[in-house]
């Protein structure tokens, strides 16, 4: 008797967030393919530990399993990448195929790296401001971190993104 | 940074996240600094372009059918297992069902205070999918604000805030009445990058609702401000619409 009730709350009040799920997985895993499985675990998850979301903003709640699952997902598979501040292999490390690459226009590859060689942490804080239009309040709810912290990393982000970007500019001009 | 405001200042300036107080104040040094607002300049051009790339990457349709396959399978598969494993506990499982019941009908009673505000964006959602449909969209087509203004004179007992935002990447596409909630609103309609959005305008009558979320796939922004309540409601990203918001506020 519960069941279906529950299934149709979720699929009204979590499911539509599904399009910001995939968004910040493929931002934090880096890889589409990746993304999508780890956004069908969380989702699962979500599913069944439904009964302890006490309603409020469904897209936070879900947005932190999908956090918690890409996290755990690179632990497992990519360590490295949590490890390091600043990854210079990571930076380095193609990310398309030159046919698709061709295809799109050169800012969108060129931001699509420069955002790619952040660390992690600080990619997901911007992709969540800046694609995702969360609050402070949203992000620190979501990432687990005190708003302060917040604040420190999305400032430290945007500058970081913006150095990256004017130094690819500079080396493929010259 | 060699003034004296810090680094995160601008940024959380930038993001409409400092408080009245600290907004002022922050202002009032922007007049006479240039570092601050060079920094404030370059955040906004590299947000639009973050936002203008289309970055945003969305599910694929497969994707989405797998999740609810994969959901729809996990519910019977539970339903199953708790109806065979506890056949013979019949007193446990209808004490069980009771307070299912029960729950279900505090669920009720809590969603029952939310409803009002809850059923009017439900309504505003459903206003713009019907808007969506071929010959919908507007009463009034004019891309010029000094059109669409004048056509709200005389059907609505209030004036909506009328603005073209070509130039910011939201044209005005027209205007549009619609009914919610019992009562006359003014529905705007922009597009961006071939996305509608609809804005909806009415006079403010109390218990306001604003917020954010997202219903049937559809983003929906709602908020107050002088004697209007607002919301707008599209498929394009959260982002987009707090951006459109933050211009229909100046």
């Amino acid at each position: 008797m519960r069941e279906p009730q529950d299934r149709i709350r979720f699929e009204q009040l979590v499911l539509p967030h599904l399009n910001s799920a995939v968004n910040l997985a493929r931002w934090l895993l880096r890889n589409r393919a990746d993304a999508e499985d780890a956004v069908q675990e969380a989702m699962l998850r979500a599913y069944r530990f439904f009964d302890r979301f006490h309603g409020g903003d469904a897209r936070a709640w879900l947005l932190q399993i999908v956090r918690n699952t890409c996290y755990s997902w690179l632990e497992k598979n990519r360590p490295a990448e949590l490890m390091t501040e600043f990854n210079e292999e990571v930076h380095q490390q193609p990310f398309a195929n030159p046919e698709t690459l061709a295809s799109q226009s050169d800012d969108r590859e060129r931001l699509m790296r420069a955002l790619e060689s952040l660390p992690a942490r600080a990619r997901e804080v911007l992709v969540l401001r800046e694609l995702e239009g969360c609050s402070y309040k949203e992000i620190s709810e979501i990432a687990a971190i005190p708003i302060g912290t917040v604040m420190s990393t999305l400032a430290r982000a945007r500058e970081r993104l913006q150095r990256t970007l004017t130094a690819t500019t500079a080396e493929e001009a010259s | 940074m060699s003034c004296e405001f810090s680094e995160t200042t601008v940024h959380a300036y930038f993001d409409g996240e400092l408080d009245a107080v600290r907004s002022a104040e922050f202002e009032h040094h922007l007049d006479g600094c240039e570092e601050c607002k060079t920094e404030l300049r370059e955040i906004g051009a590299l947000r639009r372009r973050l936002q203008e790339s289309e970055l945003f990457e969305q599910a694929s349709r497969q994707l989405r059918d797998r999740i609810r396959k994969q959901i729809a399978k996990d519910a019977n598969g539970r339903r199953s297992a708790l109806f065979s494993g506890r056949r013979v506990f019949l007193i446990p499982a209808f004490g069980a069902l009771v307070a299912a019941a029960a729950s279900l009908m505090l669920g009720v009673l809590i969603f029952q205070s939310h409803s009002r505000s809850t059923r009017i964006t439900a309504e505003l959602i459903d206003a713009h999918v019907r808007s969506l449909q071929p010959g919908h969209l507007t009463d009034v087509l004019s891309t010029d604000q000094h059109t669409v203004k004048p056509w709200f004179d005389g059907k609505l007992d209030f004036i909506p805030p009328v603005s073209d935002f070509s130039q910011q990447g939201f044209p005005l596409v027209g205007g549009r009445l619609d009914i919610i909630d019992g009562h006359s609103v003014a529905s705007l309609v922009y597009s961006r990058r071939k996305h509608i959005i609809n804005l909806f305008a009415w006079p403010y009558r109390g218990k306001e609702a604003t917020g954010s979320g997202s219903h049937q796939g559809y983003n929906w922004l709602r908020w107050q401000s002088g004697d209007m309540e607002f919301c707008l409601v599209s498929d394009v990203s959260t982002a987009d619409l707090r951006q459109l918001k933050e211009l229909i506020s100046q």
